[in-house]
């Protein structure tokens, strides 16, 4: 039996009705089509699905939709701000941050998570936010120098 | 696949309590679901009913009470913990534990007391609140009862929680003076579980610096979490030197029961514990000097 469901995503308000085994990642995806998101190991290894609910980085593998009722989500659709990127997205487009890109949504979605709690982190924390995020291309190191130099304030968001 | 189940999120304790007295064996309790979803996706378990006990404010709280115990309610988050100031002012052991138990994400939405219930013997939190001397409240619609968190586990995803109850609370005790608590994991990616990790609590005598008490705690050795205890009766009363440190973490690794499995062989863990126990014991005491 479906159930209701009623979700902010990325300042969007939506009411739905799923499958109470329906995961947070696949409503994301499927139902509302925001494919930014992706899925992987889904056993909450890898961190691609990672998205920002109420102001934290969870894994929308490892939640039931039913569970984020009420939820304020961010994906990493959510970024961009009126067609102009996040700072974020724009230094790791600097630093090459991608190869792949499989990774991105989460890398970017848990730097989010991290800039909102803490606009000073050291370098460790800055490595310790990404620790459940696995990237397979660059070694990380790419990621970190763009991460430190969005916290270091080289980015600005664009008006 | 995840198989077709019935969802009911109640609203509060006394709810929950008399779902689960209503649905007998037919359901499973889930509270962040960070262990469980990964079974369930693997059919490995199959419930008519998903009772999601997550949002059950009255059971997320850390405080301490007039005996200056400190109270985590069961559903409060690995995330929570890692963070409060009075954890990691009085009991910092567990704030440090926390902190390496899975990754952010996984701490941000999994509870303490979803991490006991699950019973994987390669838990960080299980071993550590034993060093601990921690205590659980687990409730039922018939009332409650107590159990030190040493004889919660039974076995291998196994413990003595009946049908109709649930945990409700962890409760740690003061830590006395002169005591040193420490814990680590060997495992090869940060956030991974431990292949092997050792929790270790000792209090030294104030005049000469002998060993007062000790408890020696081994996580993924044996189908649950286990004390040495054979180890332990080594090093109370004596006065604690390398050596005597050494030959604890061979009678730790005698006493331990480890399996083969994907990650590590039994020959492999039994040479870990010798290792962690003398080198945990080592910073225990460490610790136990500054405190």
């Amino acid at each position: 039996m479906r159930k209701e469901l009623r979700l902010t995503v990325n300042g969007q308000p939506y009411e739905l009705y799923v499958k109470p085994k329906t995961l947070l990642v696949e409503v994301l995806r499927n139902n509302l089509g925001l494919t930014g998101t992706k899925r992987s190991c889904e056993s909450s290894s890898c961190g691609v699905c990672t998205v920002i609910l109420n102001g934290m980085a969870v894994k929308s593998c490892s939640i039931l939709a039913l569970q984020a009722d009420g939820a304020e989500i961010t994906t990493v659709e959510g970024l961009a701000n009126d067609g102009k990127l996040h700072p974020l997205q724009r230094a790791f487009l600097d630093y090459g941050a991608y190869q792949c890109g499989f990774c991105t949504a989460g890398m970017l979605t848990s730097a989010k998570a991290l800039l909102d709690e803490n606009t000073k982190p050291t370098e460790e924390q800055i490595r310790e936010a990404i620790d459940g995020n696995i990237c397979r291309c660059t070694g990380y190191n790419s990621i970190i120098r763009a991460m430190t130099a969005v916290m270091n304030g080289e980015y600005k968001e664009e008006k | 696949m995840i198989n077709d189940f019935d969802y009911i999120a109640p609203k509060t304790l006394k709810e929950t309590l008399t779902l689960l007295d209503q649905y007998r064996e037919d359901y499973k309790i889930i509270a962040g679901g960070q262990s469980l979803l990964i079974m369930m996706r693997q059919g490995l378990i199959k419930p008519n009913y998903l009772i999601d006990i997550h949002g059950i404010s009255e059971l997320n709280y850390i405080k301490t009470d007039f005996k200056k115990r400190l109270r985590i309610g069961a559903l409060t988050t690995h995330r929570a913990i890692e963070r409060s100031p009075v954890i990691k002012k009085s009991f910092s052991v567990l704030a440090e534990m926390e902190n390496r138990l899975a990754s952010v994400q996984t701490r941000n939405w999994g509870s303490i007391g979803g991490n006991l219930c699950h019973g994987d013997p390669a838990g960080d939190p299980a071993p550590v609140l034993i060093a601990l001397n921690a205590t659980l409240t687990i409730t039922g619609v018939h009332g409650e009862r107590n159990i030190l968190v040493e004889d919660f586990f039974l076995d291998y995803f196994e413990t003595v929680l009946e049908h109709g109850e649930l945990l409700s609370e962890i409760q740690v005790p003061t830590i006395p003076s002169n005591t040193g608590i420490a814990y680590t994991k060997f495992n090869v990616i940060e956030s991974d579980m431990a292949i092997v990790g050792v929790a270790i609590s000792i209090t030294l005598t104030s005049k000469d610096g002998h060993c007062e008490d000790v408890r020696i705690v081994l996580a993924n050795s044996a189908p649950k979490p286990m004390r040495a205890k054979q180890a332990e009766d080594l090093l109370r009363g004596k006065k604690i030197t390398d050596h005597l440190l050494k030959k604890a973490g061979e009678i730790s690794s005698d006493e331990a029961d480890p399996i083969s499995d994907i990650h590590a062989s039994a020959e492999y863990r039994r040479e870990l514990v010798k290792v962690l126990v003398k080198r945990v014991g080592e910073e225990a005491i460490t610790r136990a000097k500054k405190s």
